[in-house]
């Protein structure tokens, strides 16, 4: 019963800024009955020390995911756009700052 | 398998060839193999065998009640720490286990199974955790013990463990291996402290290190030769390296550490070998170790029993913190919440 009651906390996923100038970055999951308290787990599970100043957190069914399988057909097609590179243009050694 | 995220990949499925929907098993381990060979991470969509899958949450929950477990021995201390400093040390170097175990506990999820089971396989003895933590701390200087040779012994066993195949475990690993270093620091000063103390003070060290040296080295886990997954393990990138190689490298390690303490090792074995470029050491006694495994060490009991006092003593907490976000989701959609506190709440017209 108690188990119950625990499995039916939502699992959230954390996102941390390290710092100013950073983007917040997934580090991790946890459950919580609500967003405050998913604010405050993440706060003590993972920044303990100085790890960021923001974190966001959001409920981890709320994601929407590509599937591994579908790997190919989604990021297959930028392989073969190779003029999308800078290194697929010849510049001549003599053409400074480029 | 963790099924949260809503897959869209769909949208890409007309890109497929035909008979992208017959892929065989045979093709999907071909997939996983190379995948673990080329050094990279299987993650938690990926295909894995389930043999890989049943592997890992064995092992990574095995890993999380360690921590949970290993708050323990050393939390008795916090209420007896000689000095508010000493406290303030302890309470937060018990607190990174707790943390530790949930990174833990989310990494073994990622792998389809329930927080709640896990607790569950805890504490009805279906799950198992490091048998070191089975053994008493009777003195304080057991807390800078721990630190030093437990944790040390942990660290030498979790370093590897960042580059496993399988990433959230991996990932897991690197946040806890940052922490573990102030865990072994603080120890050893602590015992560099009492060793610069009273006679009696010494004397507690050396009594606790003979304790708990022959656990710290068990804590690596039966030679290989008797330790029938290991090698399954190593194929599947989980484990980086053998049991007995880590032994070693702790017990070279831990000699110029004990040396420079003032302490000695309780095994008359112990000594450098110049052909091997290490040290040679006694065995431990692996009947102990198998007897402590089996839940017949010295606290195999009381550790669970605590944990599960715990767990129960936090049921209403849980509880109440769901009935809550409840009343606040009924709250923003206008509906009244259907649990028994929000009803008697109703009634008075009040509503948090
Ligand atoms: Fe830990
Ligand atoms: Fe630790």
């Amino acid at each position: 019963m108690t188990n119950d009651v625990r499995a039916e906390w939502p699992l959230y996923e954390v996102f941390v800024r390290g710092k100013r100038g950073l983007n917040h970055v997934h580090v991790g999951s946890l459950h919580a009955a609500d967003d405050d308290m998913a604010l405050r787990h993440a706060h003590d599970v993972y920044t303990r020390r100085n790890e960021g100043v923001s974190i966001w957190v959001v409920q981890s069914h709320l994601i929407a995911a590509s599937s591994p399988d579908e790997k190919d057909p989604m990021f297959g097609p930028s392989n073969d756009k190779v003029y999308r590179h800078p290194t697929f243009y010849e510049i001549p050694d003599n053409v400074p700052h480029m | 398998m963790r099924d949260y995220y809503r897959p869209i990949g769909q949208l890409f499925a007309r890109d497929l060839p035909e008979d992208h929907m017959s892929v065989t098993t045979t093709e999907l381990e071909a997939g996983f193999d190379a995948t673990v060979h080329r050094g990279d991470r299987i993650e938690p969509r990926d295909w894995m065998p389930d043999g890989y899958r049943r592997t890992l949450v064995r092992q990574i929950a095995q890993h999380a009640h360690s921590e949970i477990i290993g708050m323990q021995p050393e939390g008795g201390w916090i209420t007896r720490a000689p000095s508010l400093r000493r406290k303030a040390i302890l309470l937060a170097k018990v607190q990174d286990e707790a943390g530790h175990g949930l990174y833990l506990y989310s990494a073994c999820e990622t792998l389809g199974v329930s927080r709640g089971e896990l607790t569950d396989n805890l504490i009805e003895g279906r799950q198992k955790y490091s048998s070191i933590f089975n053994y008493p701390t009777l003195s304080y200087a057991d807390v800078g013990t721990i630190g030093w040779l437990v944790d040390g012994a942990a660290i030498c066993n979790q370093v590897p463990l960042c580059r496993t195949s399988y990433g959230p475990y991996g990932r897991a690993m690197i946040r806890i291996c940052k922490e573990e270093s102030f865990h072994q620091r603080q120890g050893y000063e602590l015992l560099m402290t009492m060793m610069r103390g009273t006679d009696e003070q010494r004397a507690m060290v050396q009594e606790s290190v003979d304790r708990f040296w022959w656990p710290a080295l068990m804590m690596f886990g039966p030679p290989d030769d008797e330790s029938p997954n290991s090698a399954q393990s190593m194929a599947w990138g989980i484990k980086r390296n053998g049991n007995d190689e880590l032994r070693q490298r702790f017990v070279d390690m831990s000699v110029p550490q004990a040396a420079a303490l003032g302490v000695t090792l309780p095994d008359p074995e112990l000594r450098w070998n110049p052909e091997r470029g290490a040290h040679d050491f006694g065995e431990p006694d692996w009947t102990e170790f198998m007897a402590v495994v089996r839940g017949n060490g010295p606290c195999n009991a009381q550790r669970i029993a605590h944990r599960r006092r715990a767990h129960e003593a936090g049921a209403w907490v849980r509880e109440a913190a769901t009935a809550y976000a409840a009343s606040l989701a009924s709250a923003d959609l206008g509906v009244p919440a259907p649990t028994s506190a929000d009803a008697s709440q109703r009634e008075t017209g009040v509503r948090a």
